[in-house]
């Protein structure tokens, strides 16, 4: 059986015929029964999501108005704050912390009547592909558990994937709602940047932090971003206008939108499998009447490197906060500089501290304009390079992830790790919008994803092409369960 | 060869940084901060004389509201999470070698 998308579940509730509380019951089951084996959460907030839904049940008995999500399930990424449950971002050195507000998305969610179900695990402070750099254990593969979900966003979508929630959020600083979105089998979507209130969400990289949401439909992505985007005074980096509508073009199709391929994205290190699924979905963008081309956007080579010297730097900015003088752990020793390198030492993990220390180095005096300097620079040609190519396109196809889902513990190495962010990694730095649609499977029935590329506020041409990828896509071949993704 | 950071820039670095790190773990970071350095060659090599950087993506300059008194979080809520609060303010051990 196919679990019901947002969509349907929300026009049952509102319709009388589901009951929200029926509905976050038969969700929190599924997750008592499987979330042991796939750990997408670091806490399920079940009497506050039936104490929700029972709310969203009173207002329709009641006849008054509800939002778009009312009584529809929630998963909600933990580096987004929730006033009154513990926010961690899977780090020790904030482990019990409760926020005292929530965030502006959080806040939109609970306007719109959706129901948080829980938090869901990340790499520490978002930094990651695995979920492996959880301090809490990684999160696993909801289509094979020996696999990882990617990172950093892995609970999210793997809460998705296994039919946790329709819908979660995620972040997105260099991929990480696109690249667990593919590895999971689920649509994933960073927005604009700008276009989504950044307040309460814990910074990683703040020039590249986005929030975006995951679904199992493009449709349920589009509803979702339509409830959580829009100008936030609360944020000064937030574009200052309302939220778009992108729902009402989905059906539009692409005939005569102009698609580009990324060259640079299609060759070297991308495997085959993955790049015949990129080829074979624009090939059906061609068949809805898509104009299809490959293009060169050279400076996207550029992109990691110049994302690595770039994100720990603001990281290393970012993560000062956490001294162990106003939130989270503390560990006590004689001055107050001591107390605060035996607090990091002891609340940061490993990946955290690479970070940090890469990007206090790229700062540093002597160095700076030879790395921290030069990347800038390189972002520069990188934007650019997209321009130009939008100059001649509406949207751009690659692949979202090299590989598929690989096996836990496999990549030890961070420089190999990195490399799963290479075609995410650009549109962060130019700013602009990317989505990962899920298309097929590789031989041994992986979930492959295409990621569909578009300038700043292109939202509406990217669900587009979106959509028509979806109604294109071949089922995922039968490699192993996946039985509760949709 | 790690050609661009050594151990001791590392035992530096980890110090701004505010971080204590033992010998073993100095030596695994020298490495892999020399890999992830080493792979930035591409970048550092570039001629990029005539372009401009981009801190942003967007040119935002000074981002002003309305100049209207609104509620900010109250004092106790700003308190809760901290390790050590006392009389209204976060308790911190002794700072500048002054007796606490």
């Amino acid at each position: 059986m196919t679990a019901p998308t947002a969509i349907e579940l929300a026009a049952a509730i509102r319709s009388g015929e589901r009951t929200a509380a029926d509905v976050v019951d038969a969700y929190l089951a599924i997750i008592d029964e499987q979330e042991p084996a796939v750990h997408a959460f670091n806490v399920v907030t079940a009497d506050r999501a039936r104490a929700a839904a029972t709310e969203v049940d009173r207002a329709i008995a009641a006849g008054e108005p509800v939002g778009p999500l009312a009584g529809v399930p929630i998963a909600v990424k933990d580096n987004l704050c929730t006033d009154g449950v513990p926010t961690t971002c899977s780090s020790k050195i904030l482990e019990g912390w409760i926020p005292p507000y929530d965030a502006t998305v959080v806040s939109r969610l609970a306007a719109a009547g959706a129901v948080t179900v829980g938090k869901t695990n990340l790499d520490e402070f978002a930094m990651g592909s695995s979920t492996e750099n959880s301090a809490f254990g990684p999160t696993h593969n909801p289509v094979d558990l020996s696999r990882v979900p990617g990172g950093s966003s892995g609970g999210s979508a793997a809460a998705v994937a296994a039919g946790f929630a329709p819908l979660s959020l995620g972040s997105d600083t260099g991929g990480s709602i696109r690249q667990p979105a593919a590895f999971c089998g689920v649509v994933g979507v960073k927005p604009t940047y700008g276009l989504v209130s950044r307040y309460g969400l814990i910074a990683f990289a703040s020039s590249l932090d986005q929030v975006g949401p995951f679904a199992t439909t493009v449709a349920d992505a589009a509803l979702l971003l339509e409830v959580i985007a829009g100008h936030d005074p609360a944020d000064a980096t937030s574009i200052p206008q309302p939220a778009p509508s992108i729902s009402e073009h989905l059906d539009d199709g692409v005939a005569g939108l102009r698609v580009g391929l990324i060259s640079e994205l299609m060759g070297a290190g991308i495997d085959p499998d993955v790049a015949a699924r990129v080829r074979e979905a624009a090939d059906a963008l061609a068949a809805a009447g898509a104009i299809v081309e490959e293009v060169s956007v050279p400076a996207v080579t550029y992109g990691l490197s110049a994302y690595y010297l770039i994100a720990p730097a603001e990281a290393s900015s970012n993560l000062a906060r956490f001294d162990g003088v106003r939130y989270g752990l503390r560990v006590d020793a004689p001055t107050t500089n001591e107390m605060m390198v035996a607090t990091r030492t002891a609340g940061f993990g490993p990946e955290v501290k690479r970070r940090i220390m890469l990007g206090t180095y790229a700062l540093s005096a002597g160095y700076y304009d030879a790395f921290y300097g030069q990347a800038q620079k390189v972002r520069t040609l990188i934007a650019r390079d997209f321009a130009t190519a939008y100059e001649r396109f509406d949207v751009l196809l690659s692949p979202t992830t090299p590989t598929t889902a690989f096996a836990l513990g496999a990549i030890e190495d961070p420089l190999t790790m990195y490399l799963n962010d290479t075609c995410t990694i650009p549109t962060n730095l130019a700013g602009d919008c990317a989505a990962s649609v899920p298309f097929g499977s590789d031989a041994q029935g992986l979930p492959v994803g295409v990621q569909v590329l578009a300038p700043a506020l292109g939202e509406v041409p990217m669900f587009r092409a979106a959509a028509a990828i979806e109604a294109a896509a071949p089922p995922r071949s039968d490699g192993s369960t996946g039985k509760d993704a949709s | 060869m790690p050609s661009h950071i050594s151990r001791d820039d590392v035992a530096h670095v980890a110090k701004l940084a505010r971080l204590s790190l033992d010998d073993s773990e100095l030596d695994t970071f020298t490495a892999q901060l020399a890999a992830i350095l080493d792979h930035a060659e591409d970048v550092e090599a570039l001629d990029l004389a005539d372009v401009p950087p981009t801190s942003h993506p967007y040119p935002l300059v000074n981002v002003l509201r309305p100049d209207v008194a609104g509620s900010t979080l109250a004092p106790d809520a700003a308190l809760a999470g901290a390790p050590q609060a006392e009389e209204g303010r976060f308790r911190v051990p002794t700072i500048l070698g002054e007796a606490p």
